[in-house]
């Protein structure tokens, strides 16, 4: 069958053979009896929508797009992407006060990075928690990410940029929000690492948010406008020769899968080019085109949590393949399960209590295992494993960073 | 990325092949496209359906059979290792190659088995049921489990049975959703202080029987819940299969990655593997889905990636054929030919799949490659719904070519 690109129209369902076997996945499935579930809510559903959008049914709502179901259907049903075109297509609810807070992370961002240590502060405070719970249903047991003073952007065109030119290769960061707003230092970690293999790294001439968080909550033109300003940029950078890396596989995912599955944007160009920075790095240590040398001092006993897009794009082998690299690792993989944040999902007062049972196996695995760090590729698993199982999660970029012996690395790569 | 071997299919097969490789020190790379077959699995493991030995009828199939490349000393040989391969893992097996015992279906009627999981029901003799009486325990609401076709069933051969129906007010919260009320969403709330209550309830409820029979709603994700239940509750338990999906399959599946993930096995799910580079009669490398350009190399590749369900095999509207790397497959020619009109028949299409030789290694374009060997339910030459040989065929030809590959 051909890919059919420039429509939402995902004919997949017609392959569903009944099995069941996709809801025994379903996260949300198996802690809240309300939700339909991935059979009924995508390929059962849309048959009947096709004849009557009246089928809608708004519990549609519940469903987290982790794609679990997609990754455990035998017959390649795209049950997510059904359930979420099913959402942006017929959903009559209008995105409130909050959706527009909660999907605009970059609006959001630069707001809050002027003013973050007030930010910081007040988002951390009881009171105003109760309010925001109150007037903007974001439950207030949940943690709020805390802003940085700095954006990763300020950062690098004050202290980085100059000497990217100086190398001979080069790639394009798509930073993300949360790199620019929040955690500045995991950017830093990727330059420094990817410097010491010998490659420049350059921004995209214009970056904005992927749109994960405008999708989710039916925001879809506006995530079109701003995937399309990405495309040009990645456009950009592949046609001079520059690969296009990340370090979130939550923002990957979306350019590389969502864009033409859900926002009909045809990416096949350039789609190949578009990398997490653990594949890209782990495949050029594979070919024997780069060599990484690491501290001997360090030691630390880390497990890997495969977030849910990592899991549909496949990639955990190459961040954890990394990890095991270093020889200070104790390494442990925790067994692939969703954390229940699910991004914008989990602050909505709805749904943190779902949020958290969702994780609960989750957590429980990981308070068992004494380790001293989590690894992971996301950044609101980040903060869900961090509130609620109470142990540092870094990124893998960050860890090679810290455990990399930079100078050696660097003589290695001359 | 380099690999000593890659096995293409995740089900039960592939992980046998996996789980043996491993165990003898392999590194190896499991590709699986979706969850398998043993989803669905009833409980109990066939080697070959038929009353008595079935070793005595495996020796009278044609040359073309799996088992027959086998030869019936070396299936003796193996299917004596397969309870401790499994008992490895913490997963019980009761029942002998040399006689076939016997499962109850969810319709009450009995059929040969090989190997049955300690927790299911196991007759031994099709003529002497283990109980007189019996409570047979339902959950309310829940539509995949039909207790009183299991009554009638047993009925017909001189056992009587009370259905007693339980309801826990977690349960009830499932009922709000019919179509979710599955095995395994019920098995994900039985547990802790609510498997307290269900043995409470069911010790209440059913009196004065020989066993009580439930179905296999308990144990998804480790099977102490069963161990639980069994010692809480005075009689004896002892499962009946329900509709798919299947709990104990599933837990099956969970426990073999499991441990080829612990051996030390990659296990890529929902990737699928797309084409593969030849250099004369060897495989050197296969392409995924996920993956792009990169290339999976190994020395040994193992195609174990199931029958028409599982897309290991697909019939276009002309032919037959084989997906993933275009193999030679054995199939009637014509599509008149592929089905037989009595749907109660033997249907031919059931033994179309992957042509190997003796060693079962596969075939492209009349070649015979050397370094790809094909196992379970993609192979050709057997009808595992007529005969009952599906996991027999699988675990026996796995655990094969594990030994031919570490040769
Ligand atoms: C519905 C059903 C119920 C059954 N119940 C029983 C039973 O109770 N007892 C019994 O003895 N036998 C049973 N059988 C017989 C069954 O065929 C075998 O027992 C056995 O499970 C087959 O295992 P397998 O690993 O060979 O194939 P499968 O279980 O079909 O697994 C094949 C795997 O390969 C994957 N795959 C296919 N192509 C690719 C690709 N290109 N790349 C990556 N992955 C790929 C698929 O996604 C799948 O996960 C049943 C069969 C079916 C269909
Ligand atoms: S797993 Fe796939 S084929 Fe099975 S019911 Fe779900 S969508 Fe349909
Ligand atoms: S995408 Fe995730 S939450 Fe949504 S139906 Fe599929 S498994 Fe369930």
């Amino acid at each position: 069958m051909k890919k059919q690109y420039n429509t939402n129209y995902d004919q997949s369902f017609e392959q569903c053979v009944k099995c069941t076997v996709c809801t025994v996945y379903c996260p949300v499935a198996a802690v809240n009896p309300d939700y339909p579930g991935p059979k009924q809510a995508g390929p059962d559903l849309e048959r009947y929508r096709l004849k009557n959008p009246r089928f809608y049914d708004d519990t549609l709502d519940l469903c987290l797009n982790c794609k679990r179901c997609e990754v455990a259907c035998p017959s390649n049903v795209r049950i997510g992407d059904i359930i979420l075109s099913a959402r942006l297509k017929y959903s009559t609810k209008r995105p409130k006060l909050r959706e527009y807070m909660l999907a605009n992370t970059d609006v959001m961002g630069s707001m809050a990075t002027t003013f973050a240590p007030l930010v910081n502060t007040s988002l951390s405070l009881s009171p105003v928690k109760k309010v925001m719970d109150r007037v903007l249903a974001i439950d207030h047991h949940r943690t709020m990410p805390s802003y940085s003073s700095q954006k990763f952007e300020t950062w690098y065109k004050r202290h980085a940029r100059a000497e990217q030119e100086s190398f001979a290769r080069g790639v394009s960061y798509f930073h993300g929000c949360y790199v620019n707003y929040n955690h500045p230092k995991q950017g830093q970690d990727l330059v420094k690492v990817l410097n010491a293999i010998g490659y420049g790294v350059h921004l995209l001439q214009k970056e904005k948010c992927c749109g994960v968080a405008l999708i989710s909550n039916k925001m879809k033109a506006q995530a079109r406008r701003q995937a399309e300003v990405n495309m040009t940029s990645i456009r950009e950078s592949v046609a001079a020769g520059r690969p296009v890396l990340t370090t979130s596989s939550t923002c990957t995912f979306t350019m590389r899968d969502e864009y033409p599955h859900v926002l009909g944007i045809d990416n096949s160009d350039v789609r190949e080019q578009i990398v997490l920075a653990t594949k890209f790095i782990f495949e050029a240590v594979d070919a024997g085109r780069v060599k990484l040398a690491f501290r001997e001092d360090y030691r630390k006993r880390i497990a890997y949590h495969t977030p849910c897009h990592m899991e549909k794009l496949g990639w955990s082998i190459y961040s954890t393949s990394l990890l095991r690299m270093i020889p200070g690792v104790e390494f442990v993989m925790l067994d692939s399960q969703c954390c229940g944040i699910a991004g914008t999902y989990g602050f909505k007062r709805e749904n943190y209590s779902y949020s958290q049972k969702i994780g609960e196996p989750l957590f429980r695995q990981i308070k068992s295992l004494g380790v001293d760090l989590v690894a992971t590729d996301c950044e609101t698993c980040k903060w869900q494993i961090e509130m609620s199982a109470g142990v540092t999660v870094e990124n893998p970029i960050s860890i090679l960073a810290d455990a990399l012996d930079v100078e050696q690395t660097m003589k290695l790569n001359k | 990325m380099k690999f000593d071997t890659i096995i293409i299919g995740g089900g039960l097969s592939g992980l046998v092949t996996g789980i043996s490789l491993a165990e003898a020190g392999q590194k190896c790379l499991i590709i699986s496209a979706g969850q398998s077959a043993l989803h669905f699995f009833s409980g109990s493991f066939e080697l070959y359906g038929c009353d008595g030995a079935p070793l005595e009828s495996i020796a009278a199939l044609d040359a073309t059979h799996p088992y027959s490349k086998l030869g019936v000393e070396q299936i003796g040989r193996l299917a004596e290792q397969v309870p401790q391969f499994f008992e490895r893992m913490n997963i019980t097996l009761r029942g002998s190659a040399l006689r076939n015992h016997y499962r109850l279906t969810p319709l009450g009627v009995l059929k040969p088995a090989w190997l049955t999981m300690d927790e299911y029901v196991r007759v031994e003799s099709a003529d002497q049921m283990p109980w007189s009486r019996v409570a047979i325990c339902d959950i309310a609401g829940f539509l995949d489990f039909q207790p009183d076709f299991l009554a009638s069933g047993l009925a017909g051969r001189g056992v009587e049975s009370k259905v007693v129906t339980i309801s826990l007010p977690e349960l009830e919260r499932l009922r709000n959703n019919p179509t979710e009320m599955r095995a395994t969403n019920i098995a994900k709330v039985l547990s802790d202080d609510v498997l307290v209550r269900l043995a409470q309830k069911i010790n209440d409820a059913c009196g004065d029987v020989d066993a009580v029979l439930m179905p296999t709603v308990v144990g998804l994700l480790e099977g102490s819940a069963v161990e639980q239940l069994r010692r809480m509750v005075d009689r004896p338990v002892q499962f009946v299969a329900t509709m798919p999906p299947s709990v104990p399959g599933i837990r099956t599946q969970i426990t073999l990655r499991k441990r080829f993930q612990e051996l030390g096995g990659v296990y890529m799910l929902g990737d699928t593997a797309k084409s593969g580079t030849f250099d004369g009669d060897r495989l050197t490398s296969i392409r995924t889905a996920n993956h792009g350009a990169v290339e999976f190399e190994a020395d040994n590749f193992v195609l174990a990636s199931g029958s028409f369900f599982s897309h290991g095999i697909v019939a276009s509207p002309e032919h037959i054929y084989e997906p993933t790397l275009g193999l030679d497959v054995d199939a009637a020619g014509e599509r008149s030919e592929w089905y037989e009109r009595n749907l109660f028949k033997a249907q031919p299409y059931m033994t179309f799949g992957v042509s190997t030789d003796s060693d079962f290694r596969v075939r492209k374009e009349g070649q015979t490659l050397s370094n790809v060997y094909a196992v379970g339910a993609v192979l050709s030459g057997c009808n595992p719904i007529k005969e009952g040989c599906g996991a027999g065929v699988a675990i026996l030809t796995s655990m094969h070519v594990a030994h031919t590959i570490l040769k």
